[in-house]
């Protein structure tokens, strides 16, 4: 299995405050390969919601951070950390879906339109067509499409969760974040995301933070474990979840601590 | 053993249960008393005013008799007051709050800002009427015009809009922000695309209320020279000839509503505190309308945006 690299972080080092002791990310070198679902797991506080925040800039809506390293998109090269780029110019090219379901008030089918309109795209037929094309993508279409003028409040969470999915996927990012996408979810629709997640690989590049092991092994291609700051192990999530090579790594998945 | 200490729990349970039931009392007789005395007055301000109020007194000037005397004067000048004072409040006291909460790090500077709004929502009232005289009326030349009284109040009423619109801000969860930040918005797009709507209705319950206690404000605008014996209107803001709009009306005198109550209060003859019961009926009204008004659009909002 070879597979191109959509994204590469490079000695990536970040800490919020920069009295702490020790940075909340040390150090981090990890590939995102194209076309695939990479999972980043590892305890609570190991740095992996940061690090996948990094790759929007999410941080820098929370007064100036700064990094240290590279996160270089492929094929462009484009550096998403460099200071000379603007963090919109970022969240235009990456998408993100959150822990808690978080669709705007506003109906089903403006929530799918909201990211186009902000980049100025008023063409209703086009926004018409993004809108279907994105709640297909997303699964949702089926359930919605007689309804895309009602509230999204009145979704269910799964089906919330769908319509973030839907709405990050109108703009056509080039990297999709999905930040603990089931954690508020019950398990049937979690099954519903994960099986959505195995889908959407073919169109986009996927990175997922996870606390559930079971889904890192049956949704992901890739695993990288974070203990404390640091990568510990990275590798095809069959070899990650069977055979892996650190100590630290075989602890965590078999549940001698986290 | 475990029979002594049962009961010992039981007894507890009931000097519990038994305080519970006194403050239940001591509760509702306070309602009560509290309930009473606001019934009493307005019920016997209703009976002195209501025979007074008829369209003469809507309608008719002051007058040194008592039975010919009305508020025309005074309810169009506190609806041109309370106007500029709107148009002023409003678009400073929502941006600012909109500043606060959304663009200002929120550094000790922030902080210290934040305290003296607090305060400023507790100064008494006269204090601004003192501030607004010296700066208003004399440094700025404006003489006992609407205008004076309009950003007296539009002062006035400023930090309990800003606190207001804050905390409508603060409702909206930070979530509903990140994933406009996500999607690629400028901090304008998600200010005016999501903050701004999901809080329109707390922040005009805010406005609303605080409005309503710019109508009733008696003692700055005596500070700033409301004259009580008014016996014409403002100019009128339409002309007949170009350039049609005029607002000469700014700087006429004026008289409001309780100025008017004050005055007829203050006089020896009887008849006028009939005239002032029933200037009072209409000001409680006014403040009862808007008071109602703010709690009607919480509910409508509060109804449309869930989280």
């Amino acid at each position: 299995m070879v597979k191109n690299i959509k994204a590469e972080v490079k000695n990536l080092t970040f800490s919020y405050d920069k009295a702490a002791p020790r940075p909340v990310l040390n150090s981090v070198s990890l590939p995102v390969f194209e076309n695939s679902v990479t999972a980043l797991i590892g305890p609570s506080g190991c740095g992996k919601s940061t690090l996948l925040r990094c790759f929007n800039r999410m941080h820098d809506l929370y007064g100036a951070v700064k990094y240290e390293g590279k996160i270089i998109l492929q094929p462009s090269g484009f550096d998403i950390l460099s200071n000379e780029v603007d963090p919109l110019e970022v969240r235009m090219k990456v998408g993100m879906v959150f822990q808690k379901p978080n669709p705007f008030p506003k109906s089903i089918y403006e929530n799918v339109a909201y990211g186009l309109r902000i980049r100025g795209i008023k063409k209703k037929s086009y926004i018409d067509d993004k809108v279907e094309d994105s709640l297909k993508k997303a699964g949702l279409w089926r359930e919605v499409n007689d309804r895309l003028k009602a509230s999204a409040s009145a979704l269910s969470g799964g089906q919330q969760q769908r319509l973030c999915i839907a709405r990050a996927l109108a703009t056509e990012p080039e990297l999709l974040l999905l930040d603990e996408p089931t954690s508020a979810l019950d398990p049937i629709s979690t099954a519903h995301i994960e099986e959505l997640v195995g889908e959407l690989k073919k169109a986009v590049t996927i990175l997922m933070v996870t606390h559930n092991l079971h889904q890192a092994g049956r949704a992901s291609d890739f695993t990288a474990f974070m203990y404390l700051g640091d990568l510990i192990e990275f590798g095809e999530s069959s070899q990650v979840f069977t055979n892996p090579k650190e100590e630290k790594t075989e602890n965590y998945i078999t549940g001698r601590f986290g | 053993m475990a029979d002594k200490t049962n009961a010992r729990v039981l007894q507890q349970i009931r000097f519990l249960k038994a305080q519970d039931v006194v403050f239940f009392f001591v509760g509702l007789i306070v309602l009560c008393g509290a309930f009473l005395i606001l019934i009493t007055l307005i019920l016997d301000m209703a009976q002195t005013g209501i025979p007074r109020l008829n369209q003469e007194f809507f309608f008719n000037f002051p007058s040194r008799f008592a039975a010919r005397a009305g508020i025309y004067a005074a309810w169009v000048g506190s609806l041109c007051v309370v106007l500029v004072t709107a148009l002023l409040a409003i678009p400073l006291g929502v941006a600012t709050g909109v500043y606060l909460e959304e663009y200002a790090s929120k550094g000790w500077i922030s902080r210290i800002i934040e305290l003296n709004i607090l305060n400023l929502a507790g100064v008494p009232s006269i204090i601004y009427g003192i501030m607004a005289l010296s700066l208003f009326v004399y440094q700025f030349g404006l003489k006992q015009s609407i205008l004076t009284a309009g950003m007296t109040l539009g002062l006035l009423i400023l930090p309990i809009i800003i606190v207001t619109t804050r905390e409508a801000i603060r409702t909206i969860p930070n979530h509903i922000r990140e994933a406009s930040y996500a999607l690629g918005a400028t901090k304008w797009q998600t200010v005016s695309n999501h903050i701004l709507p999901y809080s329109f209705g707390g922040i005009m319950t805010g406005v609303v209320i605080a409005l309503s206690r710019a109508i009733g404000e008696t003692a700055p605008l005596l500070a700033v020279g409301a004259v009580a014996f008014i016996a014409f209107l403002p100019t009128p803001p339409v002309m007949t000839e170009a350039p049609f709009v005029s607002f000469q009306w700014l700087m006429d005198s004026y008289t409001v509503l309780p100025i008017q109550m004050f005055n007829w209060i203050s006089r020896p003859q009887e008849e006028f505190h009939v005239n002032a019961a029933a200037a009072g009926i209409v000001l409680l009204t006014m403040t009862l309308v808007l008071n109602t008004l703010a709690i009607l659009i919480r509910y409508r909002f509060r109804k449309k945006y869930k989280w």
